[in-house]
């Protein structure tokens, strides 16, 4: 073969630049899993320890003596819930008003704007936020305001995937469905719905594992709460603030729960990652 | 520059079985459609005969689809798009904004260029459009399906794997299972938008056979690029170029005998 026009020198150089590129980015890559395998280890290291059945059994204790997370537990369980019970409906609405209604219109590029400014506001400006709304009118803490909190950061999640996910779904699966006299709203609940129902779901479950983890605005509004508590109008226990309360503690037993705290709420974030990308991804069609 | 064809002129030249056996099912008057300021379409006019295959050919963008998404108000879906003049559907005309476009939708079927099953089971893609207007008891829901899924020649094909996705079929499959939407819902029109440009030869075979058989009881606008498919499914082809309707006729006439030379031309691929 006759290469003699090829300048062998530069093929030379763009092979070396090519390497060092290569190195640059898997030892980013590297540092990054680092990071999270130690994050993981210490976690493990410090909480798994604790983790005994007492810690879903019993309250959360004074210092010095023996306790668990189960009040904590129950209130990060109920207040999640029902936040993603009103962030959620409410997100997938907006959404669909913006992919499937409103797609040029102006309202849609302002929502879009003021969601994107949301999805990106510190979680603590929404809890004084709740706070001045709900926790001072009341005169108390409550975990209902904690709820409301959490609905705000759940809602821009599922507005945002939830648009997205929609406009995924092709035109043409729309006028198809329209072809056969089906009225708009019928189209988008049993053709776009279903067609995006993966990225759905996994928007509401990245969501959840968002405020699932979420400190700042529930230490505004629901705070904390030492005794086994149902009551939706009074103070709720919650694990991250009991984790933030306990770690700062100068009492090992106290310090002891927040990591185990801290290794559960992990794992629980974890799983719902896991969970959310299983169902992301495309099922085999058959082919 | 262009005369307009002459319907009742070309009705005279059919042979006399033929014309008297021949009803206006669809017919499109002085029909503009501009999408903004665009005008694509320009003074359309012509008759879809009923029980009759009519073929839209002309190069791309020549507003071939444009006119079949006037004949079920797809255009509706999009804001800007706008139609004028008449299409009169058994006289009515669909192109009034009084007329209930989902209603007209469900007489009208189309089928389109790339195959779109529903991401549902085979039976629910054909139940889809069946409920939509009919409330029907479990047992008689299966033999539409059924009759839905044999009338196209799928029913062998897919009887043991109804409650599969649709999704899972192949694509002629998948055009068929489209068809098979389409006609399960009993509609009088059927529109095919190059039903077989994504279809490999032996999927357009079938579809080609089944646009014959279907014929006997529905309307048939299709359009498409591929001459020979014009020329072997079609009863009626019309030409089209740059918006306007160039010639129509049989389409023994028009591919054998055309009157205007900008049909030639493109029949026997000088230009397009």
């Amino acid at each position: 073969m006759n290469n003699a026009h090829m300048n062998m020198a530069l093929y030379a150089r763009r092979r070396r630049f090519n390497r060092v590129a290569m190195l640059l980015s898997f030892s980013s890559a590297a540092a990054g899993m680092v990071a999270l395998a130690w994050i993981l280890a210490t976690l493990f290291l410090k909480g798994a320890a604790g983790v005994s059945l007492s810690v879903f059994t019993h309250m959360t204790p004074p210092p010095g003596s023996a306790g668990g997370l189960l009040n904590a537990m129950y209130g990060s369980l109920v207040q999640t819930l029902i936040a993603t019970l009103i962030g959620t409906p409410v997100g997938i609405l907006a959404g669909t008003y913006m992919a499937e209604y409103g797609r040029n219109t102006k309202l849609t590029s302002v929502v879009r704007f003021i969601n994107d400014v949301l999805l990106s506001a510190p979680s603590i400006v929404v809890g004084l936020f709740v706070y001045e709304i709900m926790v001072q009118p009341m005169g108390h803490f409550s975990a209902w305001a904690g709820c409301v909190a959490l609905s705000i950061l759940v809602l821009p999640v599922v507005v945002r995937t939830t648009e997205d996910m929609l406009l995924l779904v092709p035109d043409s699966l729309r006028e198809a469905a329209s072809a056969l006299g089906a009225p708009r709203w019928l189209v988008i609940q049993q053709v776009c719905y279903r067609a995006a129902r993966a990225g759905l779901i996994t928007g509401t479950l990245l969501a959840i594992a968002r405020v699932s983890g979420e400190t700042a605005p529930l230490l505004f509004t629901s705070l904390n709460n030492q005794f086994w508590s149902t009551n939706m109008n009074a103070p709720m226990a919650n694990l991250p603030v009991v984790i933030f309360q306990f770690a700062l503690s100068p009492y090992p037993d106290w310090q002891r729960l927040a990591w185990t705290g801290a290794l559960l709420i992990t794992l629980t974030v974890l799983a719902l990652n896991v969970f959310a990308r299983t169902i992301a991804r495309p099922r085999s069609s058959g082919h | 520059m262009q005369t307009r064809p002459n319907v009742e002129l070309m009705k005279a030249e059919l042979t006399e079985p033929i014309k008297d056996a021949l009803t206006e099912k669809v017919s499109i008057r002085n029909l503009d459609f501009f999408y903004g300021d665009y005008r694509a379409l320009k003074s359309i006019s012509l008759p879809l005969y009923d029980r009759k295959v009519t073929a839209f050919i002309g190069p791309s963008g020549c507003g071939k689809s444009t006119l079949l998404r006037i004949l079920n108000r797809m255009y509706d879906l999009y804001p800007g798009q706008r139609a004028a003049g008449e299409v009169l559907l058994d006289g009515k005309n669909i192109i009034d904004p009084k007329t209930d476009v989902n209603l007209l939708r469900a007489q009208i079927g189309m089928v389109f260029q790339k195959p779109t099953p529903f991401p549902m089971s085979i039976y629910d893609n054909i139940a889809f459009g069946i409920r939509l207007y009919e409330k029907v008891p479990k047992a008689d829901m299966n033999d539409r399906v059924e009759d839905a899924l044999k009338r196209t020649a799928l029913w062998d094909e897919v009887k043991d794997k109804l409650q599969a996705s649709g999704l899972g079929l192949s694509g002629g499959q998948q055009q068929r299972l489209c068809i098979a939407r389409s006609i399960a819902v009993r509609p009088q029109v059927l529109l095919l938008d190059e039903p077989t440009s994504a279809l490999d030869p032996i999927s357009t075979a079938k579809i080609e056979e089944l646009i014959y058989q279907l014929k006997a009881d529905y309307t048939i606008a299709i359009v498409t690029h591929n001459m020979q498919q014009a020329a072997r499914a079609a009863d009626f082809s019309a030409f089209m170029y740059l918006g306007e309707l160039v010639e129509f006729g049989t389409t023994d006439q028009v591919f054998t005998r055309p009157r205007e030379q900008r049909t030639e031309d493109y029949i026997t691929g000088r230009f397009g």
